[in-house]
């Protein structure tokens, strides 16, 4: 292993300069997970100038983006001799994810929070930073990829070629412009040749496991962290009612509920029950069986397309109602507002407000938006 | 070639400490607890460094202590507020202390030991006032007040301090870990009881350090273990970090006119070309008085500039400078220090800290300036 340049000169007065090489600087956003690990490696294999940065986002209580992961980043980075730094965005990060996240819930939503902190934190304060450090590209260790329309010019926004690791569902409000400036090495990798390639590599994180869905939730336990956040939330017990409007229990605050949960409503049935609907401002719980959750409608609000502007008909597309959604056919119909109407072919089961629907044409993403709960 | 101008962070070793230092690491291993030759030797090397330390502190060389640094020194006088064997039972201190004695004045506070935390007024310094009243008010304490401080060069006004401390029967303790080798400690420095300083913040090595200890009470040892310092800190001693502090301490002695000279001919020219380019910047600390500053600090606010991007968009210009303190794994977290001076978050957010000392030239103060200049408007745009 080449010593890096930071370790090896203490006496900095007398040690060359950095050279200033002539070659694109990139900014390749490190985790410290494996697969920005391995992302970095790549880019820096291309022989442009890489510089790693890991953004501190939240505190110790999170397992990921924490100061371990920031020093398994910078060991990273030392290995592959490029240069590294940590930025400091948890203030930001509370009041523009994690708060939001706690109110989503305490509207009776189910929130998906990658999606804002994707393009807010990595495309949006991650690139303005990367062109203040004289870069204009940031990398990322996303599972996507990016090409270029031959005959428009435009971006296209497409999926993994390893379908189970694909993250565009994250990642549809890029718009062409941070699109032009984004790098997604892995796009083209399955997640086993990430980990061989890093093992291969000699880079520490090469067997680290996987950072869970949401990484500022602890073993996945939503509803402390809401209340963490919005104490208010521990006195917010409600009804639980069926269909009729018949109490059948009581529960503990709306946010302990996601549209098609079944466990741990308090109920006996007959049959199995499902949350179907939340009424928050009413601090209601609604229940019902299976088939009460199949809908073949849903709405979407703040829809972003990739190509910049909303198509002037109708279209047709595959739409994820949810990560690891496989996606059901549909009419996508947009709305005047940024709004849109979808009309799957199909029933679908469970559409929880607050989740993204991204739309697809086959492994491109057309667009997407936030479910809403009611026509808008 | 790159600048290096986060002297107060650390410094490099001069080749002079080096050449002090080598000798010690190949020949002089031996244990100076030893009675054999090689234990008399090494033993040799220790106490011509502490001679040459105890005269750059105008004191006598049986008030030197070798610690691991400063940290080991505040710590172990802090320590000693567990005791009751000592005269204290109460701390008074400042709200622009460096960590070291910050964190365990926190730890005694929680375990319940009485502690004041005196405020500075915008230039950064220590109220008299406010520290007579509170020796009146509660009777006889351990003051700790860093001598210099790390982030604004601030110097505190150890001989009205220490009158006003003696007045009352208290105990001083000044941390002069940067002021010692930038600044002459013999007439302000003179109240102080106790004095703490590292090594490598004046081109010695790391890992080395020393407590003045004056006229005190003794204290308890925080490392207990062996003979060594007379009792006073148990451990083999580090013989060759010892040996290139003593040097590193010769070379500060007889350089320091000259050395406080031309640190502050750096620091002024560089404040010039940054004041005169740049619009919106102020010198925090100044307004106490440039004779109050060390000569080798400047604390400058950059309006509506980022510093954690400016100083990440410098280095990779080859420029080393420093934003706020530095903390762990080198993310930034708004100065202490600065909030103290009442500087806002979002004005100690674009404050760097730039401190000059060996190795640099007026070429490398011209060519900073110029790398600060071109970078400040990106790291304003960043900083929207």
């Amino acid at each position: 292993m080449r010593p890096s340049l930071r370790s090896s000169n203490l006496c900095l007065v007398h040690v060359q300069r950095v050279s200033r090489v002539s070659a694109e600087r990139v900014v390749v956003a490190m985790s410290g997970g494996v697969d920005s690990s391995l992302a970095a490696a790549l880019v820096a294999e291309t022989g442009v100038d890489a510089v790693g940065i890991t953004m501190h986002l939240a505190g110790s209580e999170s397992r990921c983006c924490s100061l371990d992961d920031a020093d398994d980043a910078r060991q990273v980075a030392d290995r592959l001799g490029i240069k590294f730094y940590v930025a400091n965005y948890a203030d930001l990060f509370r009041s523009e994810v994690i708060e939001p996240f706690a109110d989503s819930y305490l509207r009776g939503e189910t929130p998906i929070p990658c999606v804002a902190c994707n393009k807010r934190f990595k495309f949006d304060l991650l690139l303005e930073r990367a062109r203040a450090l004289g870069a204009d590209r940031v990398a990322t260790g996303h599972y996507a990829r990016i090409e270029r329309d031959p005959e428009t010019g435009r971006l296209r926004l497409l999926r993994a070629l390893d379908l189970s690791k694909d993250q565009t569902y994250f990642l549809f409000q890029l718009d062409q412009q941070q699109l032009a400036q984004a790098w997604f090495p892995l796009g083209e990798r399955t997640k086993a040749q990430v980990r061989e390639q890093a093992r291969e590599l000699g880079l520490i994180t090469a067997d680290k496991p996987e950072s869970q869905e949401i990484c500022f939730v602890p073993e996945g336990d939503y509803a402390k962290v809401v209340e963490g956040i919005r104490p208010e939330a521990r006195a917010q017990s409600g009804e639980v009612v069926n269909a009729a409007g018949n109490v059948v229990a009581e529960h503990d605050g709306v946010h302990r509920f996601t549209v098609g949960q079944r466990k741990g409503l308090g109920v006996q049935a007959s049959k199995p029950l499902y949350v179907t609907r939340i009424e928050a401002s009413r601090r209601r719980v609604v229940v019902g069986e299976r088939a009460e959750l199949e809908t073949r409608k849903a709405y979407v609000r703040e829809v972003s397309w990739i190509a910049g502007k909303a198509p002037a008909e109708a279209v047709a597309a595959r739409v994820h109602i949810r990560y690891r959604h496989a996606g059901a056919m549909a009419k996508v119909e947009p709305l005047p507002g940024d709004a849109a109407r979808i009309e799957f072919d199909e029933t679908v089961r469970a559409v929880s407000p607050g989740q993204a629907a991204v739309f697809y044409d086959g492994e491109e993403v057309l667009g997407g938006g936030w479910l809403a709960r009611e026509p808008l | 070639m790159r600048i290096y101008l986060d002297h107060n962070a650390t410094t490099p070793l001069r080749p002079e400490v080096v050449d002090a230092m080598l000798p010690a690491l190949r020949e002089g291993y031996g244990n100076p607890s030893s009675t054999h030759e090689e234990g008399a030797a090494a033993r040799r090397l220790v106490e011509t460094a502490r001679s040459r330390v105890a005269a750059l502190f105008g004191a006598a060389t049986r008030e030197v202590v070798f610690t691991a640094g400063a940290t080991e020194a505040n710590n172990a006088v802090l320590a000693s507020l567990r005791s009751s064997e000592t005269p204290w039972n109460r701390l008074v201190t400042t709200q622009v202390e460096h960590p070291s004695v910050r964190e365990p004045a926190c730890g005694l506070e929680a375990e319940g030991v009485p502690v004041t935390w005196l405020g500075v007024d915008e230039t950064g310094r220590v109220d008299i006032g406010e520290l007579e009243r509170d020796l009146a008010a509660n009777g006889p304490a351990l003051v700790s007040v860093i001598a210099a401080n790390n982030e604004t060069g601030v110097l505190a006004p150890l001989p009205e301090i220490g009158a006003c401390v003696r007045a009352a029967g208290s105990f001083l303790h000044a941390d002069v870990t940067q002021a010692l080798g930038k600044t002459s400690l013999a007439e302000w420095a003179g109240p102080a009881h106790f004095l703490s300083a590292s090594a490598h913040k004046l081109n010695g090595p790391k890992g080395t350090g020393c407590l003045v200890a004056r006229g005190a009470p003794a204290i308890p040892a925080l490392l207990q273990g062996g003979p060594q310092e007379r009792r006073a800190r148990g451990g083999t001693e580090n013989v060759a970090g010892i040996a290139g502090f003593g040097r590193a301490c010769e070379l500060a002695r007889c350089e320091l006119p000259e050395r406080v000279e031309r640190y502050a001919a750096l620091r002024d020219r560089l404040w010039n070309g940054l004041s005169e380019k740049l619009g919106s910047v102020r010198w925090n600390g100044r307004e106490g008085g440039v004779e109050n500053l060390l000569a080798n600090t400047l604390n400058i606010e950059i309006e509506g500039a980022a510093a954690d991007v400016l100083l990440q968009a410098l280095d990779l210009d080859g420029v080393a400078v420093s934003a706020g303190a530095a903390c762990h794994s080198g993310s930034i977290e708004p100065s202490h220090v600065l909030s103290a001076m009442g500087r806002s978050p979002e004005q100690a957010r674009g404050t760097l800290r730039l401190s000059v000392g060996y190795g640099n030239d007026e070429a490398q103060i011209d060519a900073a300036i110029a790398a600060i200049v071109e970078l400040v408007p990106r790291a304003r745009a960043a900083g929207q």
